[in-house]
Parts: C-alpha cells; structure tokens; sequence
C-alpha cells in the first residue's frame, strides 16, 4: 500500500517533468536561441557559425516588443493589415508600410509609400537598402532589428 | 532530466531547429509529443481511480471501466479536434488539462463512494452520486472545445465583436439577480444559478470569458489614445474620461453585480482581471498601484457594509477559535485539519476521509487532494496550472497581433489567479470566497467556460506557431491600356 501511494506520487510528479521538458524543447525551437550546453544543437550550431547570415526578425521597442520571427527566405510584409506577416496595431503605420525581401543573401528593407515613413538607422528608405545585421528600421512606433 | 523516460515524439530539440533553419521545410506540429503525453495522463488516471477502488475495497467493478474508457475516448476526440483544426497549437496545453480534469473526476467519484450510505446534512440517506454528471458535463465540455475551434478559424475575428460580446456578458451577468426565484433560486447565499428543466448554469462563469474578449478588443482599439490624449495628474497621464469611460463603466457594473449577488471570488477574480489587462496594454506599473489603491478602499467599504463580508474576514483571522459559531470557522477549520492529515506524502488515494471537509466536490477539492496525495500531490497538481499558465503566455508572448497578446496573457492569468483565490482560501492564506478550482471542481459551468478558456489559448498558441502564409498573390489586373472598352448603356 506504501509502495503504490508513493509510486503514484512519483508518476505524477513524472508526469510534471515531462510536461516541462515540452515546454522546454519548445522554447529553444520557438525562439530560435542556441543553446551551447545542449547536445543537440552543436551540429546545427557549426553549420550557421560560417555564415553570418540573418536568422530571425525581432522587435525591439514598440507594442510588440520581443516578438521574433524565425526568417525563412520568404519576404516579410509589415503594416497594419491582417494578412501582414508582422502586423502592427500602431496608428502611425500605415496599413501596408514596409516590405523585407531576400537578394542573394542579403536582406532588403523597401517603403511600400507609407504615410509616415520607414527609416533605417536615421536615414529614410526611399529605395531597396540593404540592412546589415542589428541595425534598427524604424516603423511608426515600432522598431525591428535582424539577428543571426 | 537526461534519461528521463518520456519520450519526446517528432519533436526532439535538435530536430526542431535543424527544421526552421532551413527553408521549405514546415516547422513540426508536435500533436505525436501531445498524443503521447495524453497517454500518459490517461495512465495516471486509471491507476488513480484503481487505487481509489483498492483502498476503498471495493472489488474492480464494472463501473471503473466505464469511467476510464469514457476518459480516454472524450479526450482522444479532442485531440484528433485539435489534430483537425489547430495542427499546430500547443503540444502541452491540451494534455495538462486532461490529468487536472481525470484527477477530479477520480477524487469527485471518491467523494461519491465516502459519501456511500452515510446520512446527508438533512438525516436523510439519499446518495446522489455526481462523478457521472461530471463525465457528461466533461463531454459537453469537449464538444464546445471542439466546436470552438472549428469555428473560430482566427481568434482576431473576436476582437470585430467586442462590444457586443461585452454586452451580451453583462446582460448574462446579471440575469440571475434580477430573475424571479424559480428560474434564479439562491443556492448557499449566493443568487447566481439559472435553473432551466434539471439543469442549473451560472451564467456568470461564462461572463467572465465574454467580457475578458470585450477588455481586450477594447483596449487594444484605444491604447494609442490612452498614451498620448489626457493631462498629467499627480505625475501620472490620465486619460481622457470618454476613452476610459466604457471601460469603467463595464468594470464598475461587472465587480458591483457580482458584490451584490455576494460572489465574492468571482469579483475578486474579475477585478484582478481587468487590472492585469490594463497594465499589459498600458506598460504603466501606475495602474496597478492605482487598482490596489482601488481595490483596498473597496474592500474596507464591502467590510463595513455587508456582515457576510465581516464573516469571512473573522473566519480567516482564526477559523479554529470560530469553530462553532453559526457560519463560523468550521468549514476552513475541517479543510485545514483535512491538509494536516495528509501532511508531506498524503494519506493515500482513497484513504482519506473527505466527508468531514465541506463543500468537498466544489470549493474545497484541493483540501481532499491535500488530504490524499499530501504536500507533494498538491504541488504537483499546482505545477500543473502552472505549466498551463506558462503556456498560454508563451503563447500570448509569440503571437504576431496585439489582440491575440492581450487576450491571451488575460485568459492565462485568469486561469492562474482562479487557482490562486481558490487553494488561498482553502490554506487559509487568503479569506475564503467560494469559486471553482479550474477542470478539477464538480460544475458544469465551470468547466464548459473553461474548455471554451482553453480552446481560445489553444487558438491564439496556434496562430504563433504555425509556419507564416505566403502572402496571397495579388490578382493580376490587366493594365488599363490592355483592358478592353466597354459601352454602357445609358438607364432609361
């Protein structure tokens, strides 16, 4: 009888590890952030170091602070249309405002004629500009950076 | 956690990530980790209900089997709904939800079998057993789980019908105050019960969800206006009245009607609620010191206006010592001296005796639990929640639109604070206020509202996580010059 109350007790318990180690896989698969200590990920981590190519869009002020979006060759279309790929509920972006689109492998920020604007690091995007990793686009209220 | 014996299905870490670096490929769903997990819930509730049988000596009758097979097969549905129409929500959601759901099932069939031929408060013997109400109540529950989201497709259409969602709560909220008492009896002080035939709701639980969807469409519509219209006030922006106004208004009828129906949790919960919201969509820590404020002369005016209020708090300051008055300490008292019987490891599954605690299948289901499971039992259901919670705000956290955010990190709190208030008042932390525990209290309105909780959660976690859709291709038009020329008659 001893032995079942605590076997169920461990199974339970059993039960709330796993539940974390879900959690947990699916942290590291949603946010895109390597992490060194585990197994896993060393192998995919060697194949990236060479390139320093852009791996996730991230917001870094704005409402939608600390969204990423993991970057996968398609274009980004940003503004405040439901079908945007990042939709912004900001009354100083327009409803589609900006596009991110992939050259070679090279990303490029271009305006879609927003009303307000798109800037890259202080200077106003009139044509296709290339965006260098960690350089922030500025649109409305929102900012957004890439990350590799 | 190396070696843990969980397997960890399609989804092993370094799978996952090798799948979203590289293009083309769809990032892994995850419904076989679910599927898996599910499993094990299913295998924790059969042992627990044969426990329960063993430790009751009762012989493995029929009836377990019944039980367990209309557990495993309700949430095998679901899963194949959420397999159909969400593939790509949450893999931890739905099977956290089905052990916290089983365990009550198994601890309300307990209760059943204690009550089992012992005379009821009235001396009259009759055994009205509730575990199989709660497996219908369960599948009605599914079945709405399932129907939302089917028909939900995007949570963002939600946020169109706010304000008559918001309506419709407040309407329902308040109907069984001001229904005659045979439609709306008062049930234990509280009039807060539609009786409809046999069935008897609490359109109050569903209010909740409803108006929860009204704050969030609300606020994410007028955030911008609450920012940058308005004056400075005490070095904090206020905001205009007309901005604000619906918002208070809602607030203020919401929290009074349940203060007047004496559903003191369900205020308590509402109020933490809104004010969770409201901080989230402002990021102004002012309004949470603005809502304690609030919320402190509100309950030292309720305190000196209503005895039932008195009572409580009295209750909470020494339930052993108010033993024996007349709405006295009794009920806390027996719940905590249910806890200390169990102590660190529990008494065991079955061998308990949850008929000494009041109001076991409802308010006090974590006392029995306490009882029987002990110290690391309770945690472990409590971690449960937790995990819940976490879930829905990663959820919240990830999703791409500031509707889905508020609403999702609203919904997950609510959840987490409906624990809160509920395991707080049966440890004494906190007065007593009759509310459910979440999926594991016996109560069908409970329980439908928050599969209907859920399935929202499981919504908004799968808008995050899906694989982005091309944009849709533009219709391509013809340029004007290539069109061809129409004449059009001119209406006689």
């Amino acid at each position: 009888m001893q032995l079942t109350r605590a076997g169920f007790l461990v199974l339970l318990w059993l039960f709330v590890l796993a539940a974390l180690r879900v959690v947990r896989s699916d942290l590291y698969a949603a946010s895109g952030l390597r992490a060194s200590g585990l197994p896993g990920f060393r192998r995919s981590e060697k194949s990236a170091r060479g390139s320093k190519a852009p791996r996730q869009l991230v917001v870094t002020h704005g409402a939608l602070t600390g969204t990423r979006i993991s970057l996968d060759g398609r274009p980004i279309l940003i503004g405040r249309a439901d079908d945007s790929t990042l939709v912004l509920d900001d009354d100083f972006a327009s409803t589609r405002h900006a596009r991110l689109s992939m050259r070679g492998t090279d990303w490029y920020v271009e305006d879609l004629g927003s009303t307000n604007g798109t800037y890259l690091d202080r200077a106003k995007v009139t044509a296709p500009l290339r965006v260098p990793l960690g350089t922030p686009i500025r649109i409305g209220k929102t900012v957004i950076e890439l990350r590799s | 956690m190396k070696g843990s014996p969980v397997p960890t299905g399609e989804g092993s870490p370094g799978a996952s990530v090798a799948t979203s670096t590289s293009p083309g490929l769809r990032p892994p769903t995850r419904r076989g980790t679910e599927l898996v997990m599910l499993a094990f819930a299913a295998g924790i509730v059969t042992l627990a209900l044969i426990l329960v049988e063993l430790n009751q000596e009762r012989s493995l009758s029929l009836r377990i089997l019944w039980l367990g097979l209309a557990y495993l097969g309700l949430f095998a549905c679901a899963h194949l709904a959420v397999r159909r129409w969400a593939p790509y929500a949450d893999p931890a959601i739905l099977p956290c939800v089905a052990l916290l759901n089983g365990l009550g099932l198994v601890v309300i069939h307990r209760i059943d079998l204690a009550l089992e031929g012992a005379p009821s408060a009235d001396g009259t013997t009759v055994w009205d057993p509730v575990a199989f109400k709660q497996v219908i109540w369960t599948a009605i529950g599914l079945v709405l789980f399932a129907a939302t989201l089917k028909f939900l497709s995007d949570h963002r259409t939600l946020a169109r019908f706010g304000y008559t969602f918001g309506l419709i709560g407040l309407v329902a909220l308040m109907l069984p105050g001001v229904l005659p008492g045979f439609i709306a009896p008062e049930i234990n002080g509280a009039k807060i019960w539609l009786r409809i035939g046999p069935l008897s709701i609490q359109p109050g639980e569903f209010a909740k969800v409803l108006l929860m969807v009204f704050f969030a469409a609300f606020l994410v519509s007028k955030r911008d206006l609450f920012t940058i219209a308005g004056r400075r006030f005490l070095g904090m922006d206020l905001p205009r009245a007309r901005d604000l106004g619906p918002l208070f208004a809602a607030w203020g009828v919401a929290v009074a009607v349940m203060v007047l129906q004496k559903d003191l949790g369900s205020s308590l919960l509402f109020f933490g609620i809104v004010l969770v919201l409201l901080y989230v969509a402002t990021e102004r820590a002012a309004w949470v010191v603005l809502g304690i404020g609030l919320f402190s002369g509100g309950a030292i005016i309720a305190w000196k206006l209503f005895t039932h209020v008195q009572q409580r708090v009295a209750n909470w300051q020494d339930p052993i010592g108010r033993y024996d008055v007349f709405g006295g300490g009794y009920q806390i008292s027996q719940s905590l001296f249910g806890l200390a019987t169990g102590g660190i490891g529990g008494a065991g599954l079955g061998a308990g005796r949850p008929e000494m605690i009041p109001e076991r299948n409802t308010d006090f289901i974590a006392a029995v639990i306490g009882e029987e499971l002990g110290f690391v039992g309770l945690a472990a259901v409590l971690l449960i929640y937790m995990v819940l919670a976490l879930r829905g705000l990663r959820g919240a956290i990830s999703v791409r639109d500031s509707f889905g955010k508020l609403l999702g990190g609203g919904l997950a709190f609510a959840l987490c604070f409906q624990v809160f208030i509920i395991v707080g008042g049966v440890t004494n932390l906190i007065p007593m206020t009759g509310i459910t525990a979440p999926f594991l209290s016996y109560g069908g309105s409970s329980l439908l509202a928050n599969y209907i909780l859920i399935a929202l959660l499981l919504r908004i976690s799968a808008a995050a996580r899906a694989p982005q859709k091309a944009p849709k291709p533009k219709p391509q038009q013809p340029a004007i010059a290539d069109q061809h020329t129409v004449m059009v008659e001119r209406p006689k």
